[in-house]
């Protein structure tokens, strides 16, 4: 069965995850948003690419800042950006998700941005999109579930090639919450198939997927063990509303193994960047000094992502 | 097809801009063959001119049709447009297309004093009312051809003829 995320002629039509994603297609959306980034320097922060467009923002889930970095991103190339807070909405009144979307492409929608606690949500519309005769109605996975959560992937692989340059040579190491983590998950998946020599993840057992081996990366329990020669620190968030029954002991027990702290940088090497996907806790995952220390690109990280959502949209709209 | 050489063409375009173009005139070259000429422009041209890209890319007509192209270059005009004189330089002018999304995203900088437009070679067959302030050349080119600028490792310019995409 083709992936349903690219049409017969091999372009991208959605994008859900970046797990099987050609390269090149992943290569292509990183250098068209180099030129995207400037544009936030102008007087006139807008280009008429997606003029006249109307962009959804589906939002099943609450996320402040995902959707505001979709809807600065539609709104710079032009389009026009209708936010739906589904889970107050619709679905509260018993409408199915496809019987939502069916209605949005009756009002001419020709994009939406797809949040949903359920994995596989975004590519359920896709699918649906494409078998009722709508594939020119465009889905972006905006986070779904534990499976993926493409765009903060690419605008991660953006922000390392930026500082690195290259790819290939580079140890990578991902730390903490990697069980519930979408996005630890399409970086992975991302740097693999950027060629990434070495990409680890360091956490405690009760974080980390027992099958996370299969996806090649390098196991660590040991946080100093782990850090060891890395180029690049991706510290996430631990995600206390997603936790189900005791995974950790307390946050201070975890800040002291896990913690990324200045004493615990230095074992990297010495130029290595350190990146956070946000919302950080200062204090629980990093330390404060770490956060706003000259080696985090934390912020340059939120700037890139409306550049890379930029990219992504044009890409898809312009077939 | 046979073309005019791309060095004596420039040589022509350098010698109607000679004594017309204000000494004060910012270049924007379009890239990428336009960028090269803008430059040489700079170079051969008394006066301060200094050189600035645009990158149409996200202001053209056919993104509807053609989406967009694999390689987008940044635009960067280093200087205030607000009140400039700017000469715009291309190196075909075919339908005029360009040329008008060059002048939109010009506007997007500021509100130019006087925009002007040089162009190494006029192949005519416009489809907007787009005429160059200074040629270099004038030519009738059939239109299944392109004509394509191309630049040396020593920074010399040359003009081939391409079989255009349908």
């Amino acid at each position: 069965m083709r992936d349903p995320q690219l049409d017969a002629a091999g372009l991208l039509t959605h994008l859900l995850t970046l797990e099987g994603l050609p390269a090149e297609l992943i290569v292509r959306i990183l250098d068209t948003a180099v030129p995207f980034v400037s544009i936030a320097e102008r007087d006139v922060k807008k280009v008429p690419l997606l003029r006249g467009r109307s962009v959804f923002n589906l939002f099943f889930e609450n996320s402040t800042r995902t959707r505001t970095t979709f809807e600065i991103a539609a709104k710079r190339l032009s389009a026009d950006v209708i936010n739906l807070n589904i889970g107050v909405s619709s679905t509260s009144k018993g409408e199915t998700l496809l019987d939502t979307v069916d209605n949005l492409v009756a009002m001419n929608a020709d994009m939406f941005v797809v949040r949903h606690s359920q994995s596989g949500a975004p590519h359920l519309i896709a699918a649906h999109l494409n078998r009722t005769g709508n594939a020119h109605v465009h889905v972006v996975n905006a986070g779904d579930g534990r499976h993926a959560h493409p765009t903060q992937g690419l605008l991660d692989l953006f922000t390392i090639r930026h500082y690195k340059k290259d790819f290939r040579g580079l140890t990578v190491a991902i730390v903490g919450d990697v069980l519930h983590s979408r996005v630890a998950r399409s970086l992975i998946h991302g740097l693999t198939t950027l060629g990434v020599p070495e990409v680890r993840v360091i956490g405690p057992k009760t974080l980390l997927p027992t099958a996370v081996r299969a996806l090649g990366v390098h196991v660590h329990h040991d946080m100093r063990e782990g850090l060891k020669g890395c180029d690049v620190v991706v510290m996430l968030r631990l995600q206390n509303e997603r936790m189900r029954g005791a995974l950790l002991p307390s946050a201070g027990e975890y800040f002291k193994h896990y913690g990324l702290t200045p004493e615990k940088l230095a074992i990297a090497k010495p130029d290595a960047i350190v990146m956070h996907p946000g919302p950080m806790n200062r204090g629980i995952e990093i330390d404060s000094a770490v956060a706003d220390g000259e080696r985090s690109v934390i912020l340059p990280q939120v700037t890139f992502g409306i550049a890379v959502r930029m990219a992504v949209m044009s890409i898809l709209a312009g077939g | 097809m046979a073309l005019p050489d791309a060095e004596q063409t420039f040589a022509a375009l350098v010698e109607r801009m000679r004594g017309a173009v204000a000494f004060d005139a910012k270049f924007v070259g379009i890239h990428s063959g336009g960028a090269w000429v803008a430059e040489r422009l700079a170079q051969a041209l008394a006066g301060d001119h200094p050189v600035g890209y645009v990158d149409v890319s996200f202001y053209r007509d056919d993104f509807n049709s053609k989406g967009l192209k694999p390689e987008v270059k940044r635009t960067e005009l280093p200087f205030d447009v607000e009140g400039a004189t700017i000469v715009l330089v291309d190196d075909v002018l075919y339908t005029g297309r360009s040329v008008r999304a060059a002048i939109n995203e010009l506007f997007d900088f500021g509100r130019p004093a006087r925009i002007e437009l040089a162009v190494l070679i006029d192949r005519g067959g416009r489809e907007l009312p787009v005429e160059p302030t200074y040629a270099g050349a004038r030519l009738a080119v059939a239109r299944n051809l392109s004509i394509v600028l191309s630049r040396g490792d020593d920074g010399r310019l040359a003009l081939t003829a391409e079989a255009a995409d349908a």
